[in-house]
């Protein structure tokens, strides 16, 4: 049916379900008091992370936002990494710095993690920047969400990006709400890849909960930002399952509605396909499980049996640290 | 596990109240599963269950407001994985066998409403009484937005206004100054400051050592001492209402005394007759207190006699550092001191103690000449005694001319806590202690603390 | 040395940083083909090209996170903001991206990138234009704020900047730009993390920066005539304050009047006043004076902003009340 390459198309399924379970642990390891602060889940919207950072090399860069746990897992971050950095103990990504919104790994160039809604577009046309007046081929993904598009910055990045033809790929993953207010009370124009045609941007809307679609649009536009077709805009039309954070009562939209969008869910999607094509069988699945319980288990352990960073280093990391002591 | 708690749901969430359970013992519950409504102050939240399993068990009621991790219900897990453990006596938020490490508290129940500890440690905090509260939660369980509010509502009470600062009790110096003054050993009370207020400055702290330890600076030491003399004179005639007395003083029977007394001694432990004249003015100081002490907002009378001594420094300029408890002491001590301080007043190497106000001032100017002095006084002390040269001169003696060593001694007071009378008094009796010569020494014993005039 | 003016040694410093490294390049508003606001960067598209002298459309906000985008992609950049005043549409950027990545990411995200603004007073450009907030932006902890006052400064502080790795903030006064002076070529670069005592003294320690430096020295001429020596301290950099500098000053002359173009409440005068009080107490003979702008949106009409802004008659006055009257 889908003329998917089996391995491929499990391959999907397990980093998807990687993400979903990982969230899904969080979620409770936040009841327990475990993750504090704030904590922002990606339940339901796998398969944009999946399907576009799968088209992506390891030298290209990533700029997400505060629900980025999957996007830092599918790029390379070790889950153990996430885990530990949610924990707050220094063996996390950004030794427990950050915390859940502010996961950093330069090393698989992923650049947060940014609370500030919209606040990484202007960060990732800058990283773009870079790349094209040093002569590089790499691409910048950037994600956010529709909420964000109703920032200035939003439009100044947009706008920047197409007048300087920067090798920028910006992922709107429009989940329709931006905390709790409907795209459709905030926004005149709630088509949102036509705001790129203002900006004499490519722009896409694509069916979020399909990881082959996602994948499909992606590496379309990947290839294109990459051979030098300036920035190109996604619009991935998705939904999350769960509340904007652990702390929201979702007052602002209707269970019913939450139900229907479940019935799309990505992994059950591809899974019920793979399952059709005769790619994926009970037995199949329980693997994918099992490997996939048992890397969140020792996620879990390991940030369980992670070190608090010593009081005394607290103003490391403010300035650079030089010779003879901290600036 | 085995239990259901209390989930934490948010950073700033310590409690919630349990609104309302979808579940009984005896039902299944799959993981995911929506259990109970949580009420977490800011609004109604559903909590789920992360396990599959029966529920054997529901240990909070509805209404109940407990801490975030209190067990709420027990499952029992599904046989094939776990084993349950046994079930604890069904009191409401037992602490925990398992689970959650903390140990949980017991709830309160005041006027027989739920008070959650952290709500009954919070209105303790804020001096509510939490039995006088509606409660706004479910049930009318007393909420920590109850309890905050009442506390706000009390709060309408101004913070009661402290008393000012009693003026002229503090020394008010400049932090430079105290430490100029500690460096120096020298005592800021009764400095005369030149900064707002009167506040003591460094130029207004008294020099007593070279080299200035405070640093590189060069300092005009004697013009800081010139000023500071300057200013402390310009102040005293400000603000001292001065008034002046004199008597002629017969000091025949002083010297003749004295001659006697030093002949059988060797020429370093003479006494001078200046130690005569300071001497009498401590004793007679002693007993009258309007005379001798300080003014500081009001009569301060001193309970012990330090006497000043002017001392005139090379260079130009007076110190008039004090000789304490100079009424008690014996001639020859007060003899011994006298020559020690003016030799260590003329190096600059005073001692804090000696700066430490003097509660009368003596100026002799006797070597010098003039007949009398009329001095001003130093403040904040009450008066100053001066006392002119000894010279012949002829006086009624018994009726008759006789020709006599005689000296002016003027008095100088404070007409704030003296009259002529009590400086008349004091000069008498100045004069009838010369007049016997010999209770002068050793110290009178018959002096009473309480300065009273006898 | 030779004689130039703040404004061509700042261009010189330009210059020299796009000529030494090829990862150095500008941008800002108007920095090309107009030539610079101020004239700073007359030229330098003709010299260097546009992919280095790279003029922006107005969106701060975008143009600084891209530096600090740049900055994080291995480059060199120096962002112009025009003038402080319009940097507020860019403050999320400065202070939640560059001010906060490295410590966000744990030590992993060095931004070193230099944005420029002219900052400051005095042509009746009115309250929106006139803003001196180089001490409101030394209250974040992670850049570095520096506001060169001389011609030697001006040229030299810019090396610097692009070697640290860190975010600078460069503040140079608007009534800077055409003081004349000479300049000092041998220098180099010139390290930022010290004040300098531009006049010797040991009455009293005015200390100031940018802007008011030359009305402070000026005030200390008029206060030589009437038996007052002051010593007179340029901050050079704001973040981090030299506190030994400017507390070994205090130690030595006991009384300091801080002069400060910020408004008074809550401004970087206000630091060094808590900072001497609390390190120099008990080497104070008098309170700790500032002479700084009124409280009040800067008005346009000549004599009222004149009134609002420090002037000598104010320090001088500040220097009588700590009881200095030579």
């Amino acid at each position: 049916m889908s003329g998917i390459d089996p391995a491929h198309g499990l391959h999907l399924l397990e980093q998807m379900l990687r993400v979903r379970r990982m969230e899904e642990r969080c979620a409770e390891l936040y009841t327990q008091a475990k993750i504090r602060g704030f904590l922002h889940l990606y339940v339901g919207e796998e398969a944009v992370a999946a399907g576009v950072i799968g088209q992506l090399d390891a030298d290209d860069a990533v700029v997400a936002t505060y629900r980025e746990h999957g996007h830092a897992l599918l790029k390379g971050t070790p889950m153990t990494e996430i885990l530990a950095e949610m924990y707050g103990v220094v063996e996390g990504c950004s030794r427990g710095r950050g915390g859940s919104m502010h996961l950093f790994d330069v090393a698989h160039r992923v650049y947060g993690g940014n609370a500030i809604v919209g606040g990484g577009l202007p960060v990732a046309v800058g990283l773009a920047l870079a790349d094209r007046l040093a002569g590089r081929d790499r691409v910048t993904a950037c994600f956010f969400g529709e909420g964000a598009v109703a920032e200035g910055e939003f439009h100044e990045s947009m706008n920047l990006a197409a007048l300087w033809d920067l090798p920028v790929l910006l992922c709107c993953e429009n989940n329709l709400y931006a905390m709790g207010t409907a795209l459709a009370r905030s926004e005149s124009e709630t088509d949102i890849a036509i705001k790129a045609a203002a900006y004499e941007m490519p722009a896409w809307p694509v069916d979020g909960m399909d990881v082959l679609a996602v994948e499909r649009a992606a590496a379309r536009a990947v290839e294109a930002v990459r051979g030098g077709g300036g920035p190109h805009f996604l619009e991935l039309r998705t939904y999350r399952f769960r509340a904007h954070s652990m702390y929201d009562p979702e007052r602002y939209r209707d269970k019913a509605e939450v139900r229907q969008w479940r019935e799309q869910d990505p992994i059950d999607r591809l899974a019920g396909q793979l399952r059709g094509a005769g790619d994926l069988d009970d037995e199949g699945m329980a693997g994918i499980e099992a490997r996939v319980v048992a890397e969140v288990d020792a996620a879990v352990a390991f940030a369980e049996a992670g070190t608090l960073e010593p009081v005394e280093s607290l103003s490391r990391f403010v300035v650079s640290d030089r010779p003879g002591g901290a600036g | 596990m085995g239990e259901f708690c209390m989930p934490s749901l948010g950073a700033d969430m310590d409690e919630g109240t349990l609104i309302e359970w979808f579940v009984a013992p005896g039902d299944l519950v799959r993981r995911g599963d929506i259990v109970a409504v949580v009420d977490t102050e800011k609004s109604d939240i559903e909590v789920e269950v992360f396990e599959d399993g029966t529920v054997t068990e529901l240990l909070v009621d509805v209404g109940a407001t407990v801490p975030v991790g209190t067990p709420l219900a027990r499952i029992e897990a599904t046989p094939r994985s776990r084993v349950t453990p046994s079930p604890a006596p069904a009191a409401p938020a037992a602490p925990a066998a398992s689970g959650p490490p903390r140990g949980v508290p017991t709830t309160s129940r005041t006027a027989g409403r739920v008070l959650s500890p952290l709500v009954r440690h919070l209105a303790e905090d804020l001096r509510v009484d939490a039995s006088d509260l509606r409660g706004s939660g479910p049930g009318g369980v007393v909420t920590r937005r109850d309890v905050e509010r009442a506390a706000r509502a009390s709060q309408g009470a101004p913070a009661p206004r402290r008393p000012p600062a009693g003026a002229g009790t503090r020394l008010r110096a400049s932090p430079y100054a105290r430490r100029l003054a500690g460096e120096r050993g020298v005592d800021l009370h009764g400095v005369v400051g030149s900064g707002p207020g009167g506040a003591v400055l460094a130029t207004d702290v008294p020099i007593a050592a070279p080299p200035d330890r405070a640093g590189s600076r060069t300092v005009d030491r004697d013009g800081d001492v010139r000023g500071a003399i300057a200013r402390s004179m310009a102040r005293s005639k400000r603000e001292i209402p001065h008034y002046y007395l004199q008597t002629t003083i017969d000091l025949g029977p002083a010297l003749d005394w004295l001659r006697r007394r030093n002949e059988d001694r060797p020429v370093t432990e003479r006494v001078l007759p200046a130690v005569l004249l300071l001497k009498a003015t401590a004793v007679a100081a002693a007993e009258h207190p309007a005379l001798n002490g300080r003014w500081e907002d009001g009569h301060r009378p001193a309970s012990n006699v330090h006497l000043g001594v002017a001392i005139a420094l090379r260079g130009g300029g007076i110190v008039a550092p004090g000789i304490a408890d100079a009424d008690r002491l014996p001639l020859d001590e007060l003899m011994a001191a006298l020559r020690d301080l003016s030799a260590r007043a003329r190096a600059g190497r005073l001692r804090q103690g000696e700066w430490t106000g003097p509660t009368i001032t003596v100026t002799n100017l006797g070597d010098l000449g003039v007949d009398a002095v009329w001095g001003v006084i130093n403040p904040p002390q009450l008066a100053m005694v001066g006392f002119g040269a000894v010279r012949d001169a002829v006086l009624a003696v018994d009726g008759l001319p006789a020709v006599r060593p005689a000296v002016i001694t003027s008095l100088a007071a404070d007409h704030r806590t003296s009259d002529g009378m009590q400086g008349a008094a004091f000069l008498g009796r100045i004069a009838r202690l010369l007049g016997s010569p010999e209770s002068l020494d050793p110290p009178t014993p018959d002096h009473h603390d309480d300065g009273a005039i006898p | 040395m030779s004689t130039t003016t703040y404004r061509e040694a700042m261009r010189e410093a330009l210059r020299d940083a796009l000529q030494r490294d090829e990862r150095v390049f500008l941008m800002g508003e108007d920095v090309g083909a107009y030539g610079g606001c101020f004239a700073v960067s007359l030229g330098l598209l003709e010299e260097f090209g546009p992919g280095r002298v790279r003029d922006t459309p107005l969106s701060e906000s975008a143009f600084v996170g891209a530096g600090i985008g740049a900055a994080l992609g291995g480059m060199r950049p120096i962002v112009e903001i025009m003038t402080v005043n319009f940097s507020l549409l860019a403050l999320d950027q400065i202070m939640n991206n560059a001010a906060t990545l490295l410590h966000m990411s744990g030590g992993q995200c060095n931004v070193p990138l230099v944005i420029r603004m002219t900052t400051g007073a005095g042509r009746q450009l009115a309250a929106q234009h006139s803003h001196s907030l180089e001490g409101w932006y030394a209250h974040i902890p992670g850049i570095r704020v520096v506001t060169p006052a001389t011609i030697d400064d001006a040229r030299w502080m810019l090396w610097t900047a692009l070697e640290d790795p860190d975010p600078v903030l460069v503040f140079e006064h608007g009534g800077l730009y055409g003081t004349e002076g000479e300049l000092d070529e041998s220098l180099g670069p010139v390290d930022l993390d010290r004040a300098a005592v531009r006049r010797a003294g040991t009455d009293v320690s005015i200390i100031t920066y940018g802007g008011t430096l030359a009305m402070a020295l000026d005030a200390a001429a008029r206060l030589a005539e009437r038996g007052v020596d002051a010593e007179v301290i340029d901050l050079r950099t704001l973040r981090p304050l030299d506190d030994e500098t400017v507390l070994g000053s205090v130690a030595r002359t006991h009384r300091a009047v801080i002069v400060d173009e910020g408004w008074r409440s809550g401004s970087i005068s206000a630091e060094l006043s808590a900072r001497i009080t609390e390190h120099a107490f008990y080497d104070l003979d008098a309170p700790v004076g500032r002479v700084c702008s009124a409280e009040v949106p800067m008005p346009y009409a000549r004599h009222l902003e004149q009134a609002a802004l420090p002037g000598v008659d104010g320090v001088l006055r500040a220097v009588e009340e700590l009881g200095l009257r030579g």
